[in-house]
Parts: structure tokens; C-alpha cells; sequence
């Protein structure tokens, strides 16, 4: 056992019981709260895999603004303690089987990939941290028109949710 | 030095995925059916880092770049469709949310 393995293996306890209780909690602010402790769990992993600019950008921007836009309604809105579904005919005969299959399927993907192990190439070169200039390059040079229409795309976001929060007279 | 394999990294996007689509499933708060949403992008952006360093290529990165710009593009009109919706109907439960038209 080294470093590497058990830090990714703390990270990766803490996002999925962060997950978990995003499942398990009944008042809406918990699960935000769970859902910032899966995002800083993955930021340290970003960092484990060397990319630092990625963390960073997805502790302020997810765990940052994104988040604080969904505390910021739930606070809005007083939302309380969500009511329990009232299993339906459709999430019994439907939903149920449907979501055990997922999971065995999940399971027996686990299964296998634990044991074969596929020792995925480049992973045992050391770790360079990608630096931030060459991504950049990248992102301006051959991504330069993806780059441009998502301003445009924010652009029209800001507009959007201007004109479905403003409140009809 | 990594001592991590990458499938691990994998695996690890794919039961976070698998628990964003479970929450997505069973909670019945319009709210947390929307961060079940955000978890399921983080599971894919993780996925995504994993096989930019399995490949030692720098594209998967700009890739979660723009999955983080479109899901904050998102979260903002999102939110606002909740505010309306919550205006309109007083309830944050989308199984009293099955009219289109009031």
C-alpha cells in the first residue's frame, strides 16, 4: 500500500458517502452540503491525476458559484423536508426492476474490472502536472470556436433566467 | 509518480454516476433532482480527466472545461424554472408538477 492508493482511496470513500448522503437526506440544504463534499473529494483527485487547473476551476466555479446558487435558492424558497414518494404503479413495475438491473450490471462491471485490472497506459509514467499554458494553448488555438459560442450560450443563459425569474405583473 | 491505475478512476466515475442516477430516481424535491443532475457531470468530468492522463492528451481537459461552463449555463436557468415553478404551484415536489398548463 503507498501514498497515491490510500489518498485516492480516502478521496474516493469521501465522494461516494458524500453521494450516499445526498441520497439518504431528507432536507434539500443537507444534500447541497453532500454534494460540495463529493466536488472537493474530485478536486483533490483532479489533482492526483495532475490537473491542477481543472481542480481549481471546479472549486470555484462547482463548488463555488454553482453551489451557491442552489443554497441560495433553497434558502430562497424555504424549502423543508421533502415528502416520500407514493410508489406508483409505474416506479413498481417499471422503475423497480429496471433500477435492480442497473445496479447488478454495476456490480458485475466492478467485479470484472477489479480482477482484470487493465493496467491503462501512461499510468505508470510519473506525473507531470499538465501545465495551465499548454492547456490554454489549446483552448484558444483548436478549441478557439466551441470557446467563442459558449459566451454566447452564457449570454443567452443570463437572459433566460432573467426572463423566468422576473415576476409577471 | 502514480500508483493508481486509471481503471480505478473509472470505476469510481461510474458507481458516482450510477448514485446520480439513483437520487435522480427517487428524490421527489425538484431541487435535489437537479444536484443528482451536477453529481451525474462530475462523474463524467472525472471520467473524462482519467482518460486525458490515460492519454497523456490534453484534450479531455478543455472537454470538462466546457461540461463546467454548460452546467453553470444550466444551473442558472434551472434554478430560475424552479422559482417560477414554486411561485406558481407552492410546492417544491415534482409529482404535483404534471401540467403543462396551469
Amino acid at each position: 500500500m503507498n501514498l497515491p492508493l490510500i489518498l485516492f482511496f480516502v478521496f474516493a470513500l469521501i465522494a461516494v458517502v458524500g453521494a450516499l448522503l445526498l441520497i439518504l437526506a431528507r432536507e434539500p440544504i443537507h444534500s447541497a452540503l453532500a454534494l460540495i463534499l463529493v466536488m472537493v473529494a474530485l478536486a483533490a483527485l483532479y489533482l492526483m491525476l495532475g490537473a491542477e487547473f481543472i481542480a481549481a476551476v471546479q472549486i470555484i466555479v462547482y463548488a463555488g458559484a454553482i453551489m451557491v446558487l442552489f443554497v441560495f435558492v433553497i434558502m430562497l424558497l424555504n424549502a423543508g423536508v421533502e415528502e416520500r414518494t407514493d410508489w406508483s404503479k409505474m416506479a413498481k413495475f417499471a422503475g423497480l426492476p429496471l433500477g435492480i438491473f442497473f445496479l447488478l450490471e454495476l456490480a458485475h462491471w466492478l467485479a470484472r474490472s477489479a480482477v482484470g485490472a487493465t493496467p491503462a497506459s501512461g499510468s505508470s509514467g510519473p506525473i507531470t502536472a499538465v501545465s495551465t499554458r499548454e492547456l490554454c494553448v489549446q483552448l484558444f488555438r483548436t478549441y478557439l470556436f466551441p470557446y467563442e459560442a459558449t459566451s454566447i450560450l452564457i449570454l443567452i443563459a443570463i437572459l433566460g433566467a432573467m426572463v423566468l425569474a422576473r415576476r409577471e405583473e | 509518480m502514480s500508483a493508481v491505475p486509471i481503471s480505478y478512476f473509472l470505476v469510481l466515475s461510474g458507481v458516482l454516476f450510477g448514485l446520480g442516477v439513483v437520487a435522480f430516481v427517487f428524490k421527489r424535491n425538484i431541487i435535489t433532482i437537479f444536484m443528482a443532475i451536477e453529481l451525474m457531470l462530475n462523474a463524467v468530468n472525472l471520467a473524462f480527466v482519467a482518460f486525458a492522463r490515460a492519454h497523456n492528451q490534453l484534450d479531455g481537459l478543455v472537454f470538462v472545461f466546457f461540461v463546467i461552463v454548460v452546467a453553470a449555463a444550466e444551473a442558472a436557468v434551472g434554478l430560475a424554472i424552479v422559482i417560477t415553478l414554486a411561485q406558481n404551484r407552492e410546492s417544491l415536489n415534482v409529482e404535483r408538477v404534471n401540467l403543462l398548463k396551469f
